[in-house]
């Protein structure tokens, strides 16, 4: 049995997916904020003029 | 209709029934233990001398959060059969039969090792470490071992509710002074007669269980006399903080408060016999246990006052 976009699976399971969903973009959300924090902060500028040295 | 059909429909009843939401996964994280975590984590952030970037604090808080989440669910993990007898916790996730022990153990795990990770590349390495020790601590030293073999599992229990402090002011520093381990003590010390309060008139949980608290094992007379033991060193402690770099006249003005509040407490049920508990449907007891909450809230939200007021030379004995 294939299973269709309305079966009632998918409203049954709404919150879980949606809750998921908003999960991983949230991390994803994180990921790129701490990347633009670390990159643009004094650490990785300094460790970057090293190697440019 | 066949057998197959009928079975069928069954059991996507039962799963319409029982079916799991997103909310009894989240609840396996102890959002609750999770706020004490995430405010005593964040006063040691911010307690801390070193200026953290707002973004990179945020998500400080919010890995060691995740972290303490991901220890709660291994511990129902590992606590199920327990918790199925309680009161208190049959309303669980699992002894509620809608999340599965397998699943828990699974979202312990991931969980653990993604907050541990994500914590040691948002701060630092010993940050990272810290929050590691401290969910094997809460796991496996509290959960697996102690919880069940010794009445004072609430006293060693209580280290590892007391270490997101200390998380937090290393996750700041990259290093660690006497500080953040005062934060440590004073949730340590305020554990066990936080709990034991609870104990008291939550008598019949921790008997079904066979939970070994110090209620069942040397008798509730005992229990009421560690309680104010446990108090008095608590309130030196508590007091003495108000001397040391996180302490100021804030602070001491709340300690001086709160302690006495808390031994008269302390008192009044070291005195109290069972029949006046009983009579009272442990009236005394019930608001000693309320009051230990307003009591660590009070203490570590002046620990933040004296340090939000530093940068404006309000705070501390400066």
């Amino acid at each position: 049995m294939s299973l269709r976009k309305s079966h009632e699976l998918h409203q049954r399971r709404f919150s879980r997916n949606l809750g998921v969903g908003l999960t991983l973009a949230a991390f994803i959300v994180i990921i790129f904020g701490l990347t633009v924090v670390k990159v643009s902060g004094t650490d990785f500028g300094m460790a970057n003029q090293e190697v440019q040295n | 209709m066949s057998d197959a059909s009928i079975n069928a429909s069954n059991v996507s009843a039962h799963l319409r029934a029982d079916e799991a939401s997103f909310g009894d996964y989240f609840a396996l994280l102890k959002p609750r233990v999770m706020s004490l975590v995430v405010f005593t984590a964040l006063v040691g952030l911010l307690a801390a001398p070193v200026p953290v970037h707002p973004f990179v604090g945020f998500c400080a808080i919010l890995f060691i959060a995740i972290g303490g989440g991901a220890s709660g669910a291994l511990n129902m993990w590992w606590d199920a059969d327990i918790d199925r007898v309680m009161k208190r916790t049959k309303g669980r996730s699992i002894p509620s039969g809608k999340v599965d022990e397998g699943e828990a153990l699974a979202i312990g795990l991931t969980l653990s090792g993604l907050s541990v990770i994500m914590l040691g590349l948002a701060t630092n390495w010993f940050a990272g470490a810290f929050l590691a020790f401290t969910i094997f601590f809460y796991v496996v030293i509290y959960t697996m071992w102690l919880k069940r073999s010794t009445p004072q599992n609430i006293v060693i229990g209580g280290a590892a509710g007391a270490f997101p402090p200390v998380i937090g002011w290393v996750a700041a520093t990259g290093s660690m002074t006497l500080e953040p381990w005062l934060m440590f003590a004073l949730t340590f010390m305020w554990t066990p007669p936080h709990f034991w309060a609870l104990a008291l008139f939550m008598r019949s949980d921790y008997d079904d269980a066979g939970v070994p608290m110090l209620t069942v094992t040397h008798g509730r007379r005992a229990t009421r006399k560690h309680i104010l033991v446990y108090t008095v060193l608590l309130a030196l402690l508590a007091i003495g903080t108000a001397f040391s770099g996180i302490g100021g006249p804030i602070y001491l003005t709340v300690a001086v408060v709160m302690n006495v509040l808390f031994l008269r407490g302390a008192w009044q049920i070291s005195r109290r016999t069972e029949v006046d508990a009983e009579a009272d449907n442990f009236k005394v007891e019930r608001s000693f246990f309320k009051l230990s909450l307003l009591y660590l809230f009070l203490h570590f939200g002046a620990i933040l006052a004296e340090a939000l007021l530093k940068p404006y030379g309000l705070g501390g004995w400066s």
